[in-house]
């Protein structure tokens, strides 16, 4: 599903946050957006996912406008992974996924939720609580929880800022590997150049404004 | 979400305990409350049914109310037989029934009494017949379930009330013989063992006219009793038995006992007939005014009115109560802040979690709802641990204590307003986690996701 960002713009404490953002990303593409800290990343991330309304500028998934109706354009096309927020505390790995199923989609499917446990190699901790799981397996979760709900955009901010290189490897792989399952389009914003060798198009962020 | 709110209850199980536990320690007292101000009640108001007066020694009136209608306490004495004539004879008097009391069995007191009875408490005879001669018995529905008590066994009563009473005699000399059972009425009759009031005299080998002339009724039961035709009963046996160490039986042997617990009382002749007391029931209104005035003035006897004494026993438990209910409030209140204290500290930590589920697609309204649920979730386990608490506390008080079995007490006996205290108690739970919840429900997720 095509991701259209047009025009968009924020300002923050009578700081411009965000400029006149503009790109289009095709269905099924893979695009890393890089850019170091501060630059805006994550507040156009915010943007794109209907968390956030833009000053000025919209974001639309195929026909849906996000910035007018960002929870339901997010609930039913999206998948996300952050940084830090990763699972919900209370709950085991697997009952995360299954809640994440029943809260986008309706209902839940178990069989697929053990089938991505297993093909994300973190079956064995499905029973686990997120305390409980290293870095490793708490963003290998994560992932699991995004790409379970089947979305058509795939979007993760800072995926491998707390993993060492062997990891950043494996879980670049496992994004790419989640969305081809899911035929989504994916969308990583990052300030960790080491992932740009996984992506055939790179758009970068510097101080609110996407460099040419 | 509610599979979440159980899974956040559970992640803090010792703050979870604790909050229902106080909620529970409150519903279990306000159900024992309602259970017992009701039933006590409602077991008052039964037992006196169709009782306007009763007459009998001096003493304390809520005590002869409580010995001759609920028959839970001592006997405040004896009365002269000629009474049960004067109040017959009156035109204001409807109905004037004999009690004769002293004797148990197996902790059920024997009542000697008249076919009067059975028309005040309107019994019915489900196996067998009614008494008839002295030494028959008519048991109560529960006296014959917990004896296994059956027509035609005989059995010995004991002097006193208590089962376990010290100083207890039997009076193997004169056994009684069940000839029947009544139907239950779920009154005090149930609980009690009939027989003729003569019986309880021959038992304690008080001499008396068969005819009892001097009552001036038609009390000639001619040859049904089939024994002698005198009916003088010497008992001489009864001399074998000591009544030395019954302080509730005196005799001319121990003048100078007080007279209570018993039809007995010691004459310069011996034994004479007497009765405990005699519940009466006016024809019209005019007997309210007359016949208690004309009982403690004219006479040695006191009259007490049940109502009156029951409204008095109430009003003197009533203080009691109402404090108890008030702390018991509180106890619901400073649960309800527990809850509260707790839902807002997890609001506090737990945001992260929230702002992630409102990523994942759950809307305001719904983690808004999970956290109104953790509180609702908490007060309906409180009130469920505490109503049932309290209903095994009265099932195991009523095998413990034994006077509350005599009050009828019901263990479980489900009562409306005990609804309307578990909804309160829900609402105690909701309004505690409300504030929590609106605190849920404006967390902007973008806000905390940046804080992150």
């Amino acid at each position: 599903m095509q991701l259209a960002v047009q025009g968009v713009g924020l300002s923050y404490g009578g700081r411009r946050v965000l400029s006149d953002i503009s790109f289009l990303l095709d269905a099924r593409e893979r695009v890393l957006l890089l850019g170091p800290s501060g630059s805006g990343k994550s507040s156009l991330l915010n943007i794109i996912c209907g968390l956030q309304t833009p000053d000025e500028g919209s974001v639309s998934v195929g026909d849906a406008e996000v910035t007018k109706n960002g929870d339901a354009v997010r609930k039913r096309h999206m998948g996300i992974i952050f940084q830090t927020l990763r699972l919900v505390s209370a709950l085991t790995v697997r009952a995360n996924l299954l809640l994440a199923q029943r809260l986008q989609t309706g209902s839940t499917d178990a069989a697929y939720v053990d089938a991505t446990l297993d093909r994300l190699g973190i079956a064995d901790r499905a029973k686990a609580r997120p305390f409980e799981l290293s870095q490793g397996e708490a963003q290998r979760a994560a992932i699991a929880r995004a790409v379970v709900v089947k979305p058509q955009i795939l979007i993760a901010d800072e995926p491998t800022s707390a993993l060492d290189h062997a990891n950043t490897e494996s879980v670049a792989k496992l994004l790419m590997e989640a969305a081809d399952d899911a035929d989504a389009t994916l969308l990583i914003a990052t300030h960790d150049d080491r992932l740009k060798s996984h992506f055939a198009r790179t758009l970068t962020l510097h101080e609110g404004r996407i460099e040419p | 979400m509610i599979s979440l709110a159980l899974a956040y209850l559970r992640d803090r199980p010792l703050t979870t305990a604790l909050n229902v536990l106080l909620l529970a320690i409150a519903v279990a007292m306000l159900v024992l409350l309602l259970q017992f101000g009701s039933q006590a009640n409602e077991r008052f108001e039964r037992d006196a049914r169709g009782v306007d007066l009763v007459v009998g020694s001096k003493g304390s009136p809520l005590q002869l109310i409580l010995s001759s209608i609920f028959h839970v306490d001592q006997p405040t004495g004896n009365i002269p037989l000629s009474s049960l004539n004067l109040l017959r004879t009156d035109p204001a008097v409807a109905r004037a029934v004999p009690l004769a009391l002293g004797d148990n069995f197996e902790g059920y007191r024997i009542v000697g009494t008249d076919e009067s009875f059975a028309a005040l408490y309107g019994t019915e005879i489900a196996e067998g017949r009614t008494f008839d001669a002295p030494l028959e018995a008519v048991l109560g529905s529960k006296v014959a379930a917990e004896t296994g008590a059956d027509l035609g066994q005989k059995f010995i009563g004991s002097h006193g009330f208590g089962e376990d009473e010290e100083g207890e005699q039997g009076h193997d000399h004169a056994p009684f013989e069940t000839v029947g059972i009544l139907k239950p009425t779920g009154t005090v009759v149930d609980r009690l063992i009939l027989t003729t009031y003569e019986s309880v005299w021959d038992v304690h080998g008080i001499e008396h006219d068969h005819d009892h002339s001097d009552e001036g009724e038609a009390h000639d039961h001619g040859d049904e009793h089939g024994h002698d035709d005198d009916h003088n009963h010497s008992h001489d046996e009864a001399d074998d038995h000591d009544h030395s160490t019954e302080d509730a039986v005196p005799t001319t042997e121990l003048p100078d006992q007080p007279q209570r617990n018993s039809i007995l009382q010691a004459s310069g002749n011996g034994l004479e007939p007497e009765l405990t007391a005699l519940l009466v029931t006016y024809r019209n209104a005019s007997g309210a005014i007359r016949i208690p005035a004309m009982v403690n003035r004219q006479t040695e006897m006191q009259s007490a009115v049940p109502a009156t004494e029951t409204a008095r026993l109430l009003e003197l438990m009533g203080a009691s109560i109402d404090g108890i209910r008030i702390f018991a409030w509180l106890l619901a209140v400073t649960g309800g802040l527990a809850i509260f204290v707790a839902l807002l500290n997890m609001a506090r930590s737990r945001e992260g979690d929230l702002a992630l589920l409102r990523v994942m697609g759950a809307s305001r309204v719904q983690v808004f709802a999970t956290v109104i649920m953790e509180g609702v979730i908490t007060a309906a386990l409180g009130a469920g641990i505490g109503w049932l608490g309290a209903h095994t506390l009265i099932m195991a008080a009523r095998q413990s204590f034994p006077t509350l079995a005599d009050l009828g007490l019901q263990p479980w006996q489900p009562m409306p307003a005990e609804a309307g205290l578990l909804a309160a108690v829900l609402v105690i739970g909701i309004l505690a986690a409300l504030i929590p919840a609106m605190r849920v429900y404006r967390i902007d997720p973008a806000r905390v996701l940046a804080r992150n």
